[in-house]
This record gives C-alpha cells, structure tokens and sequence, in this order.
C-alpha cells in the first residue's frame, strides 16, 4: 500500500487501487476531496460533484476540478459514457432513488464503483431488535429524524438491485471496523460494502 | 511598478456588426515578469466601468487599483509568480479607442463609433496578446462582464487559454439585465446635455443622466440585505425627517455620492456602447444556438464562481454554463460562495473566493 492508501478509509483505498492511471473518474459526492487528490497524484483524470460548497471550496482550493451540485439531479447534463469510472461512496442510501441513480452512474461511467452502509449488519439488527430504536452508529451516525439516509440498504438488497437492473457485479469488498472482511456472511457481518459494477 | 502602455493595432477591428474599427489603440497595464517561455501570463479583463488600473492607482481618483486585494506579490494572482495583463477594453475611455477618441474624420466619434460586442473587445485583447507575443495565456480571469470576456475569449479563440476563471458572470444576458441597461441609457439620452451625443466640444457633458444611470445599477450590484445592513432606514445628518426632496436617507446620499464620483472618471458614450454589448451578449447565440457547441473546441480548465446573493448574475446562470461545459466533458469545477454583498462581492473581502482562485490558477 502507498502512503495515500493508508491516509484514506478503506474502501476508497481499494477504488484508488483499481483505477487505472490515465482513465477518467468522477467522484459523485466527493467531500474534501481526498480520493480525487489521491487519484490524480496517480494520473487520473479526476472531477467531482459535492453540494456542500464550503467542501467544494477546499476543492477548488486544491486545484482539483469540482462542481458544486445536487447528484441527483445534475448527472443528467454528463454525456453517455464521458468516464471510466463513475464512484458514489457512501451516498447511495441518501440518493432520492437509487435504482435511477445506479443507471445513472453506469450511463456516464463505463464502470462504477458504489460503497454503502450495510443495514443488515449485526449490529444494526441487534440495536432494532434489543432496543426497538433505529440504530446510530458510526457509519450511521444521525438519528432517524435528521439523517440524510433516506433509502437504507443491505448487501443482499443491494445484489438483487443491480440483478433487476441488469447490472453486472464486478466485485465486491466488505469492511468491518476500517477493515476488510471476507465474503462468507457478509450481510450480517460487514458495517459496509463496496460494489465494483458495470 | 507599473508604467502606462498603449498598443496601436496595425490592423483594422473587424467587427461583430460588420464594420471595422481603424487606427485602433488599446491602453493596459502589466503586472510582474513574463517568464523566458512566454507562459505565465494571465489577462484579467474588467467589468463595465472597470479600467486596466487592475493592481495601481487610478490616475483619475487617486484610488487603489479595483482589484488590488487580489493581485500583487503573494496574493491569489501572484504577480511574484505571473505576469498580469490588463486592458481597457474598447468602447472604454481610459485609453482605449472609444467614442471619445478622435475619429479618421477628424473629432471625437461620438455616436459614430460602430456599436461593438463582447466578442469585439475580445477581438481587441487578443491582438494586444498578438502585439505582446503572448500566444497562449497561462489563464484569463474576469468578473462580471469581465468573465463574459474570459468565457468569449475561452470559446472563440480556444487555443489562446489553458485556464479560465469567469466569476459572478453569464453567458448571455437576460431580460432583466437589458432592462436595467435600457433605464440607465435613457437616463443618459434623457439628459439635455447629451445632445445626440455630441457634447465633448461643450462645457457640460450629460452628468445627470449618467450619474442617475450609475445610482440605478449601483443598486443592482449590492444585495437587499447589504443595504439594509449598511443603511437601514438610517437618516444622514439629521434625527428626524426634512419633509422635503433633499438626501433625507442615508442610502439616497450614498447613491448621490455613488452617481455623482462616477460622472468625474467615466464618459457617458462610453457607458452607452458597453452596456449595448453587454446586452448583445449571448455565447450560445454566435454558435449555432447551442452554448456547449461553444465551448467544444476548447482544451481549457474551467472554474465558475458565483455568489449567493448576487441577483443580476444569479448562480443559475453559472450553473448553465458548467451544465454546458458538462455535456462536452470539459474539466470545469464550480462553486456558489456565500457573501453578503451581492454582485460586487466578488470585488470584495470574500475570503473563500481568495482560496478558489488561488488554488484553481496555482494549480
């Protein structure tokens, strides 16, 4: 692993080491912008959309290319098939609708990276079952009433999705803690995932 | 620092309107060294009643330069690093060729000056890079009708700029905008003094309508919440009201003050034809009615800032140009600041504006 891999949590370490130097990304709801830095200290050719402008200004700020907007309705102005990648971390579950922006994600992007919190994860099931409340934690910090997180998802939810969709799962990842964990069970025992999609 | 240039064009200025300027002279002002390969250059371009005085005193108001926060050694645009140009655009009369210039006739040209374009001025700037022998531009900056040059610029000459910055701007202009140009223009043919024009022989120019076509869209460039916070209902020098048309309110005196200073440094002509070319303004127009064909050919990184509180530019006018740019997939970033002062923030203390142009130009 470089040194910007570790600097960056695990599953945009992992997007950063299958995009390839030379290819064209977009980073939708890049934040701070640390994989898109991280992304053209590789070569990429990276751009992003955020809607917090003060994020989008440190962005700026940092010469990389970032256009302030809403994911939901602003992919729509990109041509077919304008990137290589299209990444969406951790955003999937506060889009207005998923499915449309999975397809819109793979209709500018020839490949696209999606990384999620996993509802299904134990922990999650347990907070429901043993406390009867909506669950906080880390990867699902706000409480129902605040959270962005309009549509959660599992794993498997994810998976059938993309099989009702025609998308093809390239791979998949899955974390625990900021650590990867293995396939088997990954739906109670992965905090999050990261799909590979095209 | 700085010394005070005039480039005669050799050739004539064929224009938007299918006449010709000759004996064209552009007046600017440079800012830093030019580097051995000719690659650190960076053309500011001002706003309607801007000049090329960008980062030294005005030589009519004694003042700093307009944009002095911004330019300078150390500063976002980095004079220690680039070398700055600035011009006064055509039509202008800070030293540029405008209807207050002398005619091939013989006196000024008044309203016989040909009715320019954005593209026109562009034309202008351009070969004032030919005569410096700048052939592509490290970036061109603009405010204002200054980012309506830097996005012509960008689209109609692509080759000539690898960066461009086009702040609180639009691609065309809308009817609202004509509409504030419009009252300003008659304001200024309303005045007795204009005389068709022709008044550079007379004692007195057309002061009064200039000086009410500069209060009308002064207002135009501060926000709502600026003037209420600035003057409220705020008397001026006295506790209660005079029951008469004299400057009772602060904000009236400011305007008086506002249109009155203005009259001294800028001609009436002049404030007719820009604003005309202003109004023109339409990038998607001149290219086939598509404002992303406009920008097809350019290789350039785009930056669009707007701010929140700017309603004669508003954000969704930026947001049309970087929709535009999207759908070529041109690398553009775009944000909307958040300031309290309207359209003139972006000439203003906004810190956030510092750190976007420093990063997005340095890069």
């Amino acid at each position: 692993m470089t040194e910007a891999d570790t600097a960056l949590r695990p599953d945009l370490a992992v997007i950063l080491r299958r995009v390839e130097a030379g290819s064209r990304a977009l980073d939708v709801g890049c934040g701070d912008g640390a994989l898109m830095a991280a992304l053209r200290a590789k070569g990429v050719d990276a751009r992003g959309i955020e809607i917090d402008g003060a994020l989008v200004a440190d962005c700026v700020g940092q010469g990389l290319s970032v256009v302030q907007g809403d994911a939901d309705r602003d992919l729509t102005f990109y041509p077919d098939g304008a990137f290589d990648y299209a990444i969406l971390s951790q955003t999937l579950q506060t889009a207005e609708r998923p499915d449309k922006m999975l397809r819109e994600l793979l209709r500018v992007g020839r490949r696209a990276f999606v990384s999620f919190p996993n509802f299904a994860y134990w922990r999650m099931r347990w907070a429901l079952l043993s406390r009867g409340r909506m669950p906080v934690t880390r990867h699902l910090p706000v409480s129902w009433y605040a959270t962005q997180n309009i549509h959660h998802v599992t794993v498997k939810d994810f998976e059938a999705l993309a099989d009702e969709l025609g998308v093809a799962i390239e791979r998949r990842w899955f974390f625990t803690n900021e650590r990867a964990v293995g396939e088997a069970q990954a739906n109670w025992r992965a905090e999050y995932a990261l799909f590979e999609v095209s | 620092m700085t010394k005070p240039q005039t480039l005669s064009l050799a050739q004539p200025l064929l224009l938007d309107g299918g006449g010709t300027l000759r004996d064209v002279r552009i007046a600017y002002e440079t800012y830093g060294e030019l580097n051995e390969e000719r690659s650190n250059a960076i053309l500011v371009c001002h706003a309607l009643t801007g000049d090329q005085y960008l980062a030294s005193t005005h030589p009519v108001t004694g003042k700093p330069g307009w944009w002095e926060r911004m330019v300078g050694p150390g500063k976002p645009i980095d004079t220690g690093r680039f070398h700055v140009v600035c011009a006064n655009v055509i039509g202008s009369c800070l030293g540029s060729t405008g209807p207050a210039s002398e005619s091939p006739g013989g006196g000024p040209y008044a309203m016989a000056f040909p009715v320019i374009t954005i593209r026109d001025m562009v034309r202008g700037l351009v070969a004032l890079l030919d005569g410096l022998h700048i052939e592509k531009l490290h970036a061109v900056v603009g405010g204002s009708m200054g980012g309506m040059q830097a996005l012509s610029l960008a689209s109609n000459f692509p080759d000539r700029v690898a960066r461009v910055l086009a702040i609180a701007t639009t691609a065309r202009h809308s009817a609202q905008n004509i509409a504030f140009h419009e009252v300003g223009r008659q304001a200024i043919m309303a005045d007795p003094e204009w005389r068709e024009g022709h008044y550079y022989s007379h004692d007195n120019a057309p002061d009064a309508g200039l000086a009410v076509a500069r209060m009308a869209a002064h207002i135009t460039y501060l926000s709502e919440e600026g003037l209420t916070e600035k003057f409220g209902r705020r008397l001026q020098d006295r506790d209660t009201p005079g029951f008469g048309f004299d400057a009772d309110f602060q904000v009236e005196s400011y305007l008086r003050y506002q249109g009155s200073g203005f009259t001294r440094r800028f001609d009436a002509n002049s404030y007719l034809y820009i604003t005309r070319a202003m109004d023109y303004f339409d990038l998607a127009q001149e290219h086939g009615g598509s404002l992303a064909e406009a920008f097809r050919a350019s290789a350039a990184r785009f930056c669009l800032v707007s701010f929140d509180t700017d309603w004669l530019y508003p954000t969704e006018e930026s947001r049309h140009v970087v929709h535009a740019l999207n759908a070529v997939a041109k690398p553009v970033s775009f944000v909307e600041l958040s300031a309290p002062y309207g359209h003139d923030s972006f000439l203003l203390d906004v810190p956030a504006l510092d750190k976007v142009v420093g990063g997005f130009l340095n890069d």
